[in-house]
C-alpha cells in the first residue's frame, strides 16, 4: 500500500470526489492559485478549473453562506477555513443556517456541505490561532464532527463527509498535515460515527482522536514496558459517538482515559465520559480520567506552550491512576 | 463542615441497632477510624468509627437507645461549630431564639428503607468490585481496599483469594476472614439440573430438603478422645504454656466432616440460582447457640487443621458469639454447617440448611444402646448423624456416599490422621 501523507491523502480524496461528481466544488481563501494555505489543494485549480476551485475574499461569513445556500439548491461545496480559528466569523452560517435547514424546512431542503480546515494548536501560533472548537460544533443537533488522526482516516472520512447529505464538519490538524501512512489507493472510505481500534489491549483503553492518537499510540508503547497492556481507541468520530465501540471497550479494560487537545471544561472527552458512567458503570473499577490542554488561552511562550499541550506523559500518568498503580 | 455521625449497618441484614456505650465524649477530638461508640447489632456488638476528624461536639442519643440504621446519633465538627441544623427531632431545634416564629413541623419521614440503609454503610468499592463481590456472594466489609481513601477494587477481590488459596499455610486462615474466593469451580446448570430444582423447589419450598440418617459407632472414636484428652492433660502446666483444650466430639466430628467432604466435594457446595459452586476449600460453620438466638461461626480449612487447632478454634468462637463480639466475616462464607445437640441429650434432630450451602449435619447425643455384633447383643456407645440436603444440588445417592465416609471415618479414627 503506498505510504503518503496526511495532507495528500486529504488531496487524493477531494481529487477522487471532484472527479466523481461534477457537484462537488471548493471554496475558500487560497485554495486555487496558491494551492491551499497548507497545501491541500494542490494542483485542484489546473484539473478542474476556476469554476470548481474558488478563491474567496477574506470573508468567512460570506463564503461559508454561499456554500449553504449552492448546497441547498443541489451542490455539494467544500469550505475550506484556513484554520478553524477564522470560522469563528462563520459560525452564525454554520449553526443557524448550515445545521438547522434540514429541520426548519420540515425535511425539505438538506444541506450537503462539507467545512474543513486545520484545527488545535501548531507551534507558538498564540492564543487566537491555536484553538479546539469540536465541543462548540458537537453541541449542535444537526451536524456530525469528524477529526481524523491518520492518513487513511483522513482520506476515508473526507469522502465520506463529501458525500454525506448533511453538514459535517472537518476537523484536520496543522501538525498532522506531513504525517505520514499507508493509504489505500482509490476507493477507500471511513463511515462517520465509527471508532476503530488502533491498537488491541487488556487493561486500561486510551481513547482519542486526531492528534491525540499518536500520543496515545506512544502512550501504549511506554505502559507496555510496564507489563500494561493498553488498548486505543480512535473515536475517528465525534458526533456522533461510536458507543458500541466504546462500551466493548472499556467493558473488556473496566478502566478508561480520555484525551483530547481542546479545553477541559465540557470538552467532547467530557461527553465520553458521561456516556460511559451511564451506560456501563457497574463495568467501571475507577473513576474515568481525562487528559486535555490546560484550561488557559495558549500561551505564546515555547516552555509554557509545551506545559499546557497533552503529552505522552500526560497519557501514561492518567493512565497508571485508573490502574491504581500509584 | 460538621459531618453527621450515622447508624450504620454494621451487619448485611441490620436494620437497627443499640448504642451500648459512647466511647468518646463531647468535645473529645476524633480521628478517622476511631471507635466512636459501641453499637449492638442483630448479631453482635460492633465498633461505630468515626467517618471524619474533629470533635465529637454532639451525642445525640444516649447509650441503650435503639435507632434505625441511618439516623444521626452524633455530630462530628470544629470546635464552636453550630450543629443544630445537623441534628433530628426537637432537640436540635432548642437553639435560636429569635422573633422569627419557628417553623412548622417536617413531614412525617418515611421509615428508611434497608437498600438506603445499606448505602450508608460507606464502604468505597469500584462498581466493577461491588459486582463482582455480589456475583461471588462476598462482603465487602470483609475486604481490605487497597484504591484510594480504602477504596475496594478488583484486585483487592484478587488478592484475598490469592492468600488464602495458600493451601500450604492454613495458619494463615486462622482467624482470617472469608477470602479464598477463587478456590471453586462454577458449574453451569444442565436442563436436568434445572428441572429438577424447580420441579422439587415447587414441590417442598424455596429448598427442597430431604434427609438422611445413620448411626455411627462411637466406641473407637470415644477411646481415642479420652485418650488424647488424657494426654493433653498430662502435658498441662508444661512450659509450653497454658494447657492444651480438651478435644470435643464435636471437634472431631468437624474434623472427619471438613474430611469426608474432601472426598466429596458434591457436597461441599453454594446454591447460586444459575449455577452451582463446587468449593474446592472446607470451611466449616459450625451452629453455636446464643442467649436469643443461634450463630454459624466459620472453622476456615477445617480439613487442613489439627484436632487441636479446631479445638482452640471453636471455643473461641462459641466464647465470643456468646458475647456477641463476632464480626460479620466470622460467620458468613462456610460451605457446610454441622449442628450439634449432643449435649442437650438430643437423640436425633434434622437441622434446617444454612443458605447458601447445601448441606447441614444434625449430630446427636453419643449413647450407649444394646447393638447386634454377629449374633450377641452388645452395648456399644452410638450416635445419630442426620444430614439435611439441598436437593437442588445433592441427591440421595450423593449425600449417601458422603455420609458413609464419615461414618467410616468416625468408626476407625486413625482415617483422622491418614
Amino acid at each position: 500500500m503506498p505510504v503518503v501523507t496526511y495532507r495528500d491523502a486529504l488531496n487524493q480524496a477531494l481529487r477522487e470526489e471532484m472527479a466523481r461528481d461534477p457537484d462537488v466544488f471548493l471554496m475558500g481563501e487560497e485554495v486555487g492559485v496558491y494551492q491551499g494555505a497548507y497545501k491541500v489543494s494542490r494542483g485542484l485549480l489546473e484539473e478542474f478549473g476556476p469554476n470548481r476551485v474558488v478563491d474567496t475574499p477574506i470573508t468567512e461569513l460570506g463564503f461559508a453562506g454561499v456554500g449553504v445556500g449552492a448546497a441547498m439548491v443541489g451542490l455539494r461545496p467544500i469550505i475550506e477555513f484556513m484554520t478553524w480559528n477564522f470560522a469563528l466569523l462563520a459560525i452564525d452560517q454554520i449553526v443557524n443556517a448550515a445545521a438547522k435547514m434540514r429541520y426548519m424546512s420540515g425535511g425539505q431542503v438538506s444541506v450537503p456541505i462539507v467545512f474543513r480546515g486545520p484545527a488545535g494548536a501548531a507551534l507558538q501560533l498564540a492564543a487566537q490561532h491555536s484553538q479546539c472548537f469540536e465541543a462548540m460544533y458537537a453541541h449542535i443537533p444537526g451536524l456530525k464532527v469528524v477529526m481524523p488522526g491518520t492518513p487513511a482516516d483522513a482520506k476515508g472520512l473526507l469522502k465520506s463527509a463529501i458525500r454525506d447529505d448533511d453538514p459535517v464538519v472537518f476537523m484536520e490538524g496543522e501538525m498532522l498535515y506531513n504525517v505520514k501512512g499507508e493509504v489505500p489507493e482509490g476507493e477507500h472510505l471511513v463511515p462517520i460515527g465509527r471508532a476503530e481500534v488502533k491498537r488491541a489491549g487488556e487493561h486500561v483503553s486510551l481513547i482519542c482522536y486526531s492528534k491525540t492518537v499518536a500520543q496515545s499510540l506512544k502512550a501504549a508503547e511506554q505502559l507496555e514496558a510496564e507489563g500494561v497492556s493498553a488498548e486505543v481507541l480512535d473515536l475517528r468520530t465525534i458526533r456522533p459517538l461510536d458507543l458500541e465501540a466504546i462500551f466493548a471497550s472499556v467493558a473488556k479494560t473496566h478502566r478508561a482515559v480520555v484525551a483530547e487537545e481542546g479545553w477541559y471544561f465540557a470538552g467532547a472527552g467530557a461527553q465520553v465520559v458521561d456516556e460511559i458512567q451511564k451506560g456501563i458503570f457497574d463495568e467501571l473499577d475507577a473513576p474515568v480520567l481525562r487528559v486535555t490542554g490546560a484550561d488557559v488561552p495558549m500561551p505564546y511562550n515555547k516552555q509554557l506552550e509545551k506545559a499546557a499541550k497533552v503529552s505522552v506523559e500526560k497519557i501514561v500518568a492518567a493512565a497508571r491512576k485508573v490502574l491504581y498503580l500509584e | 463542615m460538621a459531618t453527621k455521625v450515622l447508624m450504620e449497618a454494621l451487619s448485611p441484614t441490620m436494620e437497627e441497632g443499640r448504642l451500648v456505650e459512647w466511647k468518646k465524649r463531647e468535645g473529645d477530638a476524633v480521628a478517622v477510624g476511631e471507635v466512636l461508640a459501641e453499637v449492638e447489632t442483630d448479631k453482635a456488638v460492633m465498633d461505630l468509627q468515626a467517618r471524619a476528624a474533629g470533635l465529637l461536639l454532639k451525642q445525640a442519643i444516649p447509650p441503650g437507645t435503639t435507632v434505625p440504621v441511618g439516623q444521626v446519633v452524633g455530630v462530628i465538627g470544629a470546635a464552636g461549630e453550630d450543629v443544630s441544623g445537623l441534628l433530628d427531632g426537637s432537640a436540635a431545634r432548642r437553639v435560636g431564639g429569635s422573633a422569627t416564629p419557628p417553623p412548622p413541623p417536617p413531614p412525617p419521614r418515611p421509615s428508611p428503607r434497608p437498600m438506603a440503609a445499606a448505602e450508608l454503610t460507606r464502604i468505597k468499592a469500584s462498581p466493577l468490585a461491588r459486582k463482582i463481590a455480589a456475583d461471588r456472594g462476598l462482603e465487602l466489609s470483609s475486604l481490605q481496599g487497597s484504591g484510594p481513601e480504602g477504596r475496594i477494587v478488583v484486585r483487592d477481590l484478587e488478592a484475598g483469594s490469592a492468600e488464602s488459596s495458600r493451601r500450604a499455610a492454613p495458619a494463615l486462615a486462622l482467624g482470617a476472614g472469608p477470602d479464598a474466593r477463587t478456590g471453586f469451580t462454577d458449574v453451569s446448570l444442565t436442563q436436568i439440573r434445572k428441572s429438577i430444582a424447580k420441579r422439587l423447589a415447587q414441590s417442598i419450598g424455596p429448598i427442597p430438603t430431604f434427609y438422611l440418617t445413620t448411626e455411627v459407632d462411637m466406641e473407637r472414636v470415644s477411646e481415642a478422645r479420652e485418650a488424647l484428652n488424657e494426654a493433653a492433660g498430662r502435658l498441662g502446666g508444661s512450659a509450653a504454656g497454658a494447657s492444651p483444650p480438651k478435644v470435643s466430639f464435636n471437634d472431631i466430628v468437624i474434623k472427619a466432616t471438613a474430611l469426608a467432604l474432601r472426598q466429596h466435594p458434591a457436597c461441599n457446595a453454594w446454591w447460586q440460582d444459575e449455577r452451582i459452586r463446587y468449593w474446592h476449600e472446607v470451611h466449616i460453620s459450625v451452629a453455636v447457640a446464643v442467649e436469643d438466638g443461634l450463630i454459624t461461626p466459620v472453622v476456615w480449612h477445617a480439613d487442613l487443621k489439627s484436632l487441636r487447632e479446631i479445638a482452640v478454634e471453636v471455643k473461641d468462637l462459641a466464647g465470643r458469639a456468646r458475647e456477641r463480639r463476632l464480626q460479620p466475616q466470622e460467620y458468613s462464607g462456610g460451605t457446610f454447617s454441622i449442628s450439634n445437640l449432643g449435649m442437650f441429650e438430643i437423640d436425633e434432630f434434622t437441622a434446617v440448611i444454612n443458605p447458601p450451602e447445601a448441606g447441614i449435619l444434625a449430630i446427636g447425643s453419643v449413647v450407649p444402646k444394646p447393638v447386634a455384633e454377629g449374633d450377641r447383643v452388645v452395648v456399644r456407645r452410638r450416635m445419630r448423624v442426620t444430614m439435611s440436603c439441598d436437593h437442588r444440588v445433592i441427591d440421595g445417592a450423593t449425600g449417601a456416599a458422603f455420609l458413609r465416609t464419615l461414618k467410616g471415618m468416625l468408626e476407625n479414627p486413625l482415617a483422622l490422621v491418614w
